[in-house]
């Protein structure tokens, strides 16, 4: 691990100091055949003694920081780690091919799977090509197609979220955004094939939603769902972006959160430190938890996965039938 | 989970509802700047004589003009908001939009008659909290799709919201999938689905239940699109078309049937419904019908 000042998140620098310290010293063992592995021994447990204090006390701010670590493991990540092997596959039919969403067949652990994505970039370059992970209507509309596809010759469909947003410049609202987003949640509500959709860093508004209407969903453990940005919220609620830390408490959008309010089936562990430490081992982590959920559903008939699948979103949301009859209006709540 | 009719008669309880005008004798258009007699604009569907900018309506309002004769029978009356998140100043915002509203929530559900045809109607209110979508809401559209589905009956929704409501988090997010896999039983039922945006239709709701019609209408001049002004702002999005993300911008780009007028509105709903259904259809009509259903 690298102490690039730019890819080190502040609550990560005192790891990468003791990362950095590690390096060294194997570097200078190679070079004159010194023997020091108990020094390396005694620095990496201290390493990991200071990862877990860190990591026990993260904040919703700081998940949210680690789920857009420049590091972080991306879409074709997973793609390239996960799968057997995998074939993309381009375009909406209509406009063009997005390149901020991914997609492709694939086998995972010898079967066949369909998977969609976004995709964000690495570099500079990268992330314009990528457009930040923000997907355009085509793209929404190459991942229903590609969805379609994995029902027609019946393989189940793996999702992969990563977005800080849909893409909303003048022309994807010329294209129907909404439209697209809005169309691909009703489509897949009743796609008959089983649908794994993995939070894998952010899961940001409309745009996470419009490919993770599934059968499971999951959530990376240092990913975060939310329905709009702590600094757009902050931005609005108190017109005051630089209150996104109380916006994202107040959001509630980590994983464990999101477990609890019943909006994911599972959080997938990552390795200590964040996916970024090792994507080798979140990357095992994700595929064995898809495996064990595309073997789940695989048992269920068709009417019984699409009624499930109902009623799972049908039935998220909180209210109050409060006694009735109430003839004036009081302020019952 | 019940749903049923639990409702009282349109008339009644557009007693409570709150004018969507401001007090007073005059009213200033925003559109011309024109100084109206608010009993002028009031008798004119409050739409400005001069400029023929639509106001914006409260739920009663819309439902009266919408329905034949005040037939309208509201359900989940009292379907009411809690605080799910324990989000900060909620609560109080929630009481703030009641009593600025006079409704329990930012939509009012039910069914009623139009053109002849018994039909699901839901109504959002800007005036309760910019009409953003919450669990109530979402529930509301659901059970008042479902009830359509059960009752094989057409639906009319017309729009006006922010969006999803930031103060119910990620549970408001859901609130869109949860719409739109309602939309997906009406339309596996052959059910016509008529959608209205008014002014402001956005964000969260315009990329849900709002955008999947069979048919979609929208007032003139209405704001109508994907991201806020703020939200695009923030993103960076700044050369925008002069009419970007209003009704018409929308026509130009295929994306809604028609821009009509308010005064027309409730005639093109009726003819409509009649090519759906047939002229002034009882509402089993449709029953067994799946064929001449309007499945897209």
């Amino acid at each position: 691990m690298s102490s690039d000042q730019w890819n080190v998140l502040d609550f990560e620098k005192p790891i990468a100091q003791l990362d950095d310290q590690i390096a060294e010293i194997k570097r200078l063992t190679q070079e004159r055949g010194e023997e020091r592995a108990e020094d390396i021994a005694a620095l990496e447990a201290d390493r990991d003694r200071l990862l877990a204090e860190v990591f026990q006390n993260l904040k919703p701010w700081d998940r949210t920081l680690l789920a857009r670590h420049p590091k972080r493991p991306y879409t074709l990540d997973y793609a390239r780690l996960m799968f057997d092997d995998y074939t993309e596959l381009h375009g909406d039919r209509l406009f063009a091919d997005d390149h901020a969403m991914v997609g492709g067949i694939a086998t995972l652990d010898g079967r066949e799977v369909m998977f969609v994505g976004q995709q964000k970039g690495r570099d500079l370059k990268d992330r314009q090509y990528r457009n930040f992970g923000s997907a355009k209507p085509e793209g929404y509309r190459k991942a229903l197609r590609l969805m379609k596809l994995a029902a027609k010759f019946k393989r189940p469909v793996i999702c992969f979220v990563d977005t800080p947003a849909a893409d909303c410049s003048v022309g994807s609202e010329e294209r129907g955004i909404s439209e697209a987003i809005a169309r691909n949640m009703m489509e897949m509500s009743a796609l008959p094939t089983p649908i794994v959709a993995v939070v894998l860093g952010e899961g940001g508004s409309g745009g996470a939603i419009g490919i993770a209407v599934a059968d499971r969903v999951m959530m990376m453990e240092n990913s975060v769902y939310s329905v709009i940005p702590p600094e757009g919220c902050a931005a609005i609620l108190w017109r005051d972006p630089t209150r996104a830390k109380d916006a994202a408490e107040a959001l509630k959008i980590t994983s464990q959160e999101a477990l609890q309010l019943g909006v994911v089936d599972e959080i997938i562990p990552e390795p200590l430190g964040g996916a970024h430490r090792s994507a080798e081992m979140a990357a095992k982590n994700v595929k064995s938890a898809i495996i064990k959920s595309l073997d789940e559903l695989g048992k269920l008939s068709k009417t019984k996965l699409l009624d499930q699948r109902y009623k799972k979103f049908r039935d998220i949301g909180a209210w109050q039938e409060a006694p009735a009859p109430v003839v004036q209006d009081t302020d019952e709540g | 989970m019940t749903f049923g009719l639990r409702g009282r008669s349109a008339t009644r309880a557009a007693r409570k509802s709150v004018d969507a005008l401001p007090d007073g004798l005059w009213t200033k258009c925003p559109g011309c700047g024109e100084i109206l007699f608010n009993k002028e604009l009031e008798k004119n569907l409050r739409i400005c004589g001069k400029c023929g900018h639509h106001y914006r309506l409260g739920a009663w309002y819309r439902i009266k003009i919408t329905v034949d004769d005040d037939n309208f029978t509201q359900f989940d009356e009292h379907l009411s908001t809690v605080n799910p998140l324990d989000f900060p100043d909620y609560d109080a915002k929630i009481v703030k939009g009641r009593q600025s509203s006079g409704l329990q929530e930012a939509v009012i559900t039910g069914v009623g008659e139009i053109g002849g045809h018994k039909t699901v109607l839901g109504v959002a209110d800007f005036g309760f909290m910019g009409g953003s979508m919450g669990g109530v809401v979402g529930e509301k559209i659901v059970r008042a799709m479902e009830y359509a589905v059960e009752n094989k009956l057409p639906v009319v929704l017309f729009t006006a919201s922010g969006g999803a409501r930031m103060q119910e988090g990620i549970l408001s997010l859901m609130q869109m999938a949860k719409t739109a896999a309602a939309c997906a039983k009406l339309h596996e039922a052959g059910l016509p689905y008529i959608v209205v945006f008014t002014d402001p239709t956005t964000a969260g709701v315009h990329a849900s239940f709002a955008s999947i019609g069979d048919f979609t209408f929208a007032e003139p001049g209405a704001l109508v699109g994907f991201a806020g002004a703020r939200v695009a702002q923030q993103a960076g999005v700044i050369h925008r078309p002069d009419n970007f993300q209003k009704s018409e911008f929308q026509l130009e780009h295929g994306m809604v049937d028609r821009v009509v007028s308010r005064r027309e509105l409730k005639g093109v709903i009726e003819k409509t419904l009649n090519f759906c259904l047939g002229k002034a259809a009882g509402p089993t009509l449709l029953s067994g019908d799946k064929e001449n259903g309007n499945e897209f």
